[in-house]
């Protein structure tokens, strides 16, 4: 198996005025090529710190980090800046969910693309050009020609997302990285935009880690899981064992809260409760004071990560 | 509850629509030659104690629509009658105690609370703009509070910034609620919240619709949403309603092919049962531009030279069942017309 992506042992802490408060707390991660990995949770789980650090763009935005992050065999953490950045334009490729955070609105998205090109592929401008009319037709822009010299603004949010794919695989990466690329745009949008990014993952062979809370986005896209919880993953697995068969009561719960069918039928399942507090964490596991199924160790002991199946794994004290 | 401000009596009986909205609409000028359509000729009633979901992508009007009804945003023309009487009409003003009658829980939970007042403030503020004293105000927002699932030695003094966005989200809804209002316009109140706390919110409304005896018209771009809180639903797309009908039938059998569409394009959470194609192509059109006739043509796969030329009128093809397309039209040109239905 070659590997896209492997991270071990990652902690990220962020200085606030308690101290450092720790978002993300040992996370491993392994991605084969090829492979797509949706990184799911809930608000302030730790899902974007992950991401953003996999790139080496948390240490630089002040935070304290630690363990091994490495892209395609290299250690992303020991490299310098500009390495660094060299590998995001090159053999990473990014999308974030706010489509304006990544194009820069003084620029023709057609000229940002060419730009990419130009910088980390060594092409000539006109080369760039061509390239850029390619892959707008790639990700399906319609009249590309004449999209390719829009400022980002006069698009719509589809089409900003689409032209934001495009640059993220201009250099057709082995690893693009995903953050909500679809929960900002409409219903009819976001399935033509997810349906794109699968059959471009297929067509390229790119390795994707896809963050997003959306279970049916995960069921969508993802050959594996991993869920997060108070910046740990609690469990992982396949998509159909991880979505079909969970294991942890808190991707269980995730799973009872999908909204489906009428009042009139039955109230939702609840969650009750909100994510810890992370600069004052529950001892024991994270997850206790929420948790439908805790027992005696559940606040005393941290539990440690089993396997359930093979390549099922879960944090949680049931079923020792 | 001892609310200190009294319900509004109810003057039209059962059977009188709480709400009856006719004509609706606004146009917003960009400049001398460009007009949004944002609201484009609304009809719609909602009977007494139900809760009717207008479900629609970005910009097709909800949140205009919906502040158009409560009267914070004038309207160009159109109706809105409440329980039998105007609320208001073009010119009218809206009497103080009519307009506590309609309150809406806004889209933006972070920008409509003041930062500098506590939750309790928040709350007790219009009851004491209506005159209630303001000891009773206070009294009565802590028992708002807990009746919204947030225990007020806990939540009462805190700022809004000291709150999650699902704690926020009730906050308003108890501020709406401190009014005594009959009806609610909750723009989609739960779309900013996690899944787990949509949940709770969710289960919250339910609840209080009937202990209050409230009735709530509830935009959502999110379909599982609508289909579970509302009775009956309203499909909108470019500022008009292309298909209306009660929640149960809708879901049975869509007939438009844009509602089709929307319900086609939700993943299911089972990776088994993928979505092999996006059920329509391209992005919703500028509604400064709309097109000619019917407004979805440009996306529909169905479209014919008919639906360019004339716009399909909002009917009725079954009693409660409203859709705006031709196919819906016996003999109206189109060459599936009446094979949908
Ligand atoms: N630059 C930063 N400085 C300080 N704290 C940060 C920073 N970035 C993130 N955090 C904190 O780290 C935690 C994890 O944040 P992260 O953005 O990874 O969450 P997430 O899972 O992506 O959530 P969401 O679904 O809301 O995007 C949060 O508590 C957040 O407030
Ligand atoms: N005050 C305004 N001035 C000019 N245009 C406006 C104004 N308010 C709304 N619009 C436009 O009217 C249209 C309808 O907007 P509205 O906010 O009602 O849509 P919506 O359905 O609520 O969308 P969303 O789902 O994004 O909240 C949009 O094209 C919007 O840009
Ligand atoms: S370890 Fe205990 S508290 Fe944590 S998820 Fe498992 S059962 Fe629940
Ligand atoms: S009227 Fe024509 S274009 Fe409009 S929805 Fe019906 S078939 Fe499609
Ligand atoms: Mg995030
Ligand atoms: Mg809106």
């Amino acid at each position: 198996m070659s590997v896209a992506l492997e991270v071990s042992g990652l902690e990220v802490a962020y200085r606030s005025a308690r101290g450092f408060v720790p978002v993300v707390r040992g996370v491993d991660l392994t991605l084969a090529k090829g492979r797509v990995l949706a990184l799911l949770g809930e608000s302030g789980s730790g899902k974007s710190v992950t991401l953003r650090s996999v790139v080496g763009l948390t240490a630089r935005e002040g935070a304290r980090v630690s363990g091994r992050v490495r892209v395609l065999g290299q250690d992303v953490l020991a490299m310098d800046a500009r390495r660094q950045l060299d590998l995001r334009g090159s053999q990473v490729g990014f999308v974030f969910q706010e489509p304006m955070t990544a194009l820069d609105p003084v620029f023709r998205v057609g000229d940002q693309i060419a730009e990419v090109l130009v910088r980390h592929r060594g092409a000539t401008w006109a080369e760039g050009m061509a390239r850029a009319r390619a892959l707008f037709d790639l990700v399906q822009i319609p009249a590309a020609a004449q999209r390719l010299r829009a400022y980002p603004s006069e698009l719509s949010g589809g089409l900003r997302q689409r032209a934001m794919i495009a640059i993220a695989l201009a250099c057709e990466p082995p690893l693009l990285l995903a953050d909500e690329p679809t929960t900002a745009l409409d219903a009819t949008v976001q399935i033509q935009v997810l349906l794109l990014l699968r059959d471009l993952q297929k067509q390229l062979g790119t390795a994707v880690v896809f963050v997003t809370h959306d279970l049916g986005v995960a069921a969508e896209i993802a050959d594996e899981v991993a869920v997060m919880y108070a910046g740990r993953i609690v469990e992982r697995g396949s998509a159909e064992q991880v979505l079909l068969a969970p294991e942890h009561p808190y991707t269980r719960a995730l799973l009872g809260c999908v909204v489906r069918g009428g009042y009139a039928e039955a109230p939702l399942v609840e969650l009750a409760g909100s994510p810890p507090d992370l600069a004052r964490l529950p001892p024991g596991c994270s997850f206790a004071p929420r948790c439908v199924s805790a027992f005696a160790p559940c606040g005393v002991e941290e539990p440690g990560e089993r396997e359930r199946e093979a390549g099922h794994r879960a944090r949680c004290h049931l079923g020792r | 509850m001892m609310a200190p401000l009294p319900s509004l009596p109810d003057r039209g009986g059962p059977a009188q629509p709480m709400l009856t909205v006719t004509g609706l609409r606004r146009w917003f000028k960009l400049d001398s030659r460009r007009v949004i359509r944002a609201v484009d000729g609304l009809d719609f009633s909602v009977a007494k104690g139900a809760t009717l979901g207008i479900v629609g992508e970005s910009g097709c009007g909800k949140s205009t629509a919906a502040k158009l009804v409560a009267g914070i945003e004038a309207a160009d023309a159109g109706e809105v009658v409440l329980d039998g009487e105007v609320f208001w009409a073009r010119g009218a003003r809206i009497g103080p105690e009519a307009r506590r009658a309609v309150q809406m829980v806004f889209q933006d939970s972070h920008s409509s609370l003041n930062p500098r007042m506590t939750a309790a403030e928040s709350i007790a503020f219009g009851p004491e703009a209506h005159g209630v004293k303001p000891a009773v105000a206070r009294a009565y927002a802590l028992e708002l509070l807990e009746a919204v699932g947030l225990p007020p030695d806990r939540f009462a003094d805190r700022s809004p910034l000291a709150l999650s966005g699902g704690q926020r989200q009730r906050v308003n809804i108890a501020r709406a609620l401190a009014l005594r209002p009959r009806v609610l316009l909750l723009d989609e109140p739960v779309s900013a919240l996690d899944k787990s706390v949509e949940a709770q919110v969710l289960n919250l409304l339910v609840r209080l619709r009937v202990q209050l005896d409230l009735t709530y018209v509830f935009i959502s771009h999110d379909l599982s949403v609508v289909r579970y809180v509302a009775d009956e639903v309203a499909v909108m797309y470019l500022g008009q309603v292309v298909e209306q009908a009660p929640a149960a039938t809708i879901f049975a059998q869509p007939l438009h092919p844009y509602t089709r569409a929307l319900f086609a394009s939700k993943p299911s959470v089972d990776p088994r049962r993928r979505i092999a194609a996006p059920p329509i192509l391209g992005d919703p059109p500028d509604p400064v531009d709309p097109p000619s006739g019917c407004r979805f043509r440009t996306r529909c796969g169905f479209a014919e030279a008919l639906c360019a030329t004339g716009t399909p009128p909002l009917g009725a093809v079954a009693p409660g069942h409203r859709v705006a397309c031709w196919m819906a039209v016996p003999r109206s040109g189109h060459s599936k017309a009446g094979v949908a239905a």
